[in-house]
């Protein structure tokens, strides 16, 4: 069977994967590790500090879903979880405003942090291995520069805007060391906070700890991690003429090219959003078969700052192996 | 006996207290509860660290030699269920290989084994986490080596 999904006018066909011992009398499919290797293979087409690209090739759908689920919900990040408000008299609720601090990505290393024991008392749950603790400290006075006939806020008052970089980093006892040279800083300094009018006044202190994006969004070392399938555009009968140019305003710029003879071919069929725009036009009927490489996966990766996208990768691996290795070594009980 | 057995308990409850911080509390509480409950059907020997909850099989559903099996496996979801099936499928002695998630409230995952005979469904359960391990070596060297050649 062909590793193409068949995508037609109004179905998609050939979705299911069928390489399993037994299921067709070319090759056995079993597991091999050497064929895996020699197989499989990465492609970084663009990668940098906050996202990257990259294909996996001939690796199985239900790893690569592994792997997005893990970047996504289970690779562990530090993010505000408690907020402790010494005086808050602006407009916005203490609770409104911890959440919108909670989902301020920092930018820590999460393997400085060990996990926060959630069972110990409320002294002692906090040790400077597990908490880094920010505070926010802000008051709004006005501006007595500011020209007669503003109208802006930011000009007539001083701290009338409250940035996600007025959170100020308070190291604890080791922390002076370990936290020297990164100190701990919003990924993002210009998200905002709040706002003020002058005479109101902001005071809090924030415990920011280890925490997996399953339990909360705000945990999540990315801001988006998702694969889609290498588009394929098959041209059965040559399309040349004004046919062609026709053709080639049905797919997005870059994917059709026009040969020196008149006639379209596919310059890269990656490009291709797959709108299937192509397919509602009569003239191209049988002259076109679309389709996507059921094991070549495209991946996009954002990060929301912490990490760098491959280093959430490699941890999404390491995690999905550590599974395996846990369940491995438990116990097989009887019910 | 019912002292040792109470030994046994307070032993384990305390590894359970100092153990590795990555174990989340509900489980842990978990854990506790049903020891308590438990109590008699408790093993005599104590196991440092180790989860004896986490894989149970189910009986109603194991045929007397092994060959075919049902296991229930705590805390995990389609993230390992589904490599899982996958990998244990393209083992050729497996007939049948299948998972399912009773309820989406219950954190549970049921995995079905059916092997031709040659091996029981436990060995081609271990064979899957091994060949799933080397599975995630390779992805994790190849990457390694396309990240160096940047």
């Amino acid at each position: 069977m062909s590793n193409i999904v068949n995508i037609e006018y109004n179905r998609v066909t050939n979705t299911t994967s069928t390489d399993f011992p037994g299921f067709s009398k070319d090759g056995d499919n079993a597991w091999d590790v050497q064929k895996f290797r020699d197989n499989f293979d990465i492609n970084i087409s663009s990668i940098n500090e906050r996202d990257a690209n990259f294909d996996l090739v001939h690796i199985y759908t239900s790893l690569a879903n592994a792997f997005r689920r893990i970047m996504m919900s289970e690779v562990p990040s530090v993010a505000a979880e408690y907020v402790y408000f010494m005086n808050n008299t602006s407009v916005i609720q203490d609770e409104v405003l911890a959440h919108r601090i909670g989902l301020v990505p920092l930018k820590i290393d999460p393997d400085m942090l060990t996990w926060v024991d959630k069972t110990l008392s409320e002294e002692e749950k906090f040790t400077d291995e597990n908490t880094v603790v920010l505070s926010l400290n802000v008051k709004c006075t006005r501006n007595p520069d500011a020209p007669k006939d503003c109208t802006d806020p930011r000009i007539l008052y001083k701290n009338a805007h409250v940035y996600a970089r007025d959170l100020k980093f308070e190291p604890q006892g080791k922390q002076k060391e370990t936290f020297a040279d990164r100190p701990v800083v919003p990924c993002d300094p210009e998200i905002l906070l709040a706002k003020l009018r002058p005479g109101q006044e902001i005071s809090l202190r924030v415990h920011c700890i280890l925490g997996v994006g399953g339990d909360h969004a705000k945990f999540s070392p990315v801001s988006t991690a998702s694969y889609r399938l290498l588009p394929q555009i098959n041209i059965i009968q040559p399309i040349t003429g004004d046919s062609a140019k026709r053709f080639q305003s049905c797919f997005p710029k870059g994917v059709i090219d026009i040969n020196g003879e008149g006639e379209a071919v596919v310059a890269d069929a990656r490009k291709d959003t797959v709108s299937r725009e192509v397919l509602r036009h009569e003239e191209f009927e049988g002259k076109v078969q679309l389709g996507r490489v059921r094991d070549h996966f495209i991946f996009n990766v954002e990060s929301t700052g912490a990490m760098t996208p491959e280093e959430i990768f490699f941890k999404s691996v390491r995690i999905l192996k550590n599974k395996a290795e846990y369940l491995k070594n438990c116990p097989i009980g009887q019910s | 006996m019912s002292v040792q057995d109470k030994k046994v308990t307070s032993d384990s409850e305390d590894v359970d207290m100092t153990k590795d911080e990555t174990v989340n509390t509900a489980e842990q509480i978990k854990e506790n509860v049903k020891e308590a409950e438990e109590e008699d059907d408790e093993e005599e020997e104590e196991e440092d660290q180790i989860d004896r909850e986490k894989i149970k099989i189910l009986p109603q559903a194991t045929s007397e030699d092994g060959t075919c099996a049902s296991f229930q496996i705590l805390e995990e979801d389609h993230t390992l269920g589904n490599p899982l099936r996958y990998i244990i499928m393209k083992n050729p002695q497996v007939e049948f290989a299948g998972y399912s998630i009773p309820h989406p409230s219950e954190n549970l995952l049921n995995l079905r084994i059916q092997t031709y005979g040659e091996i029981t469904a436990v060995e081609a359960l271990q064979k899957g986490l091994d060949d799933l391990m080397a599975l995630c070596d390779v992805v994790e060297q190849k990457f390694t080596d396309e990240i160096k050649q940047l």
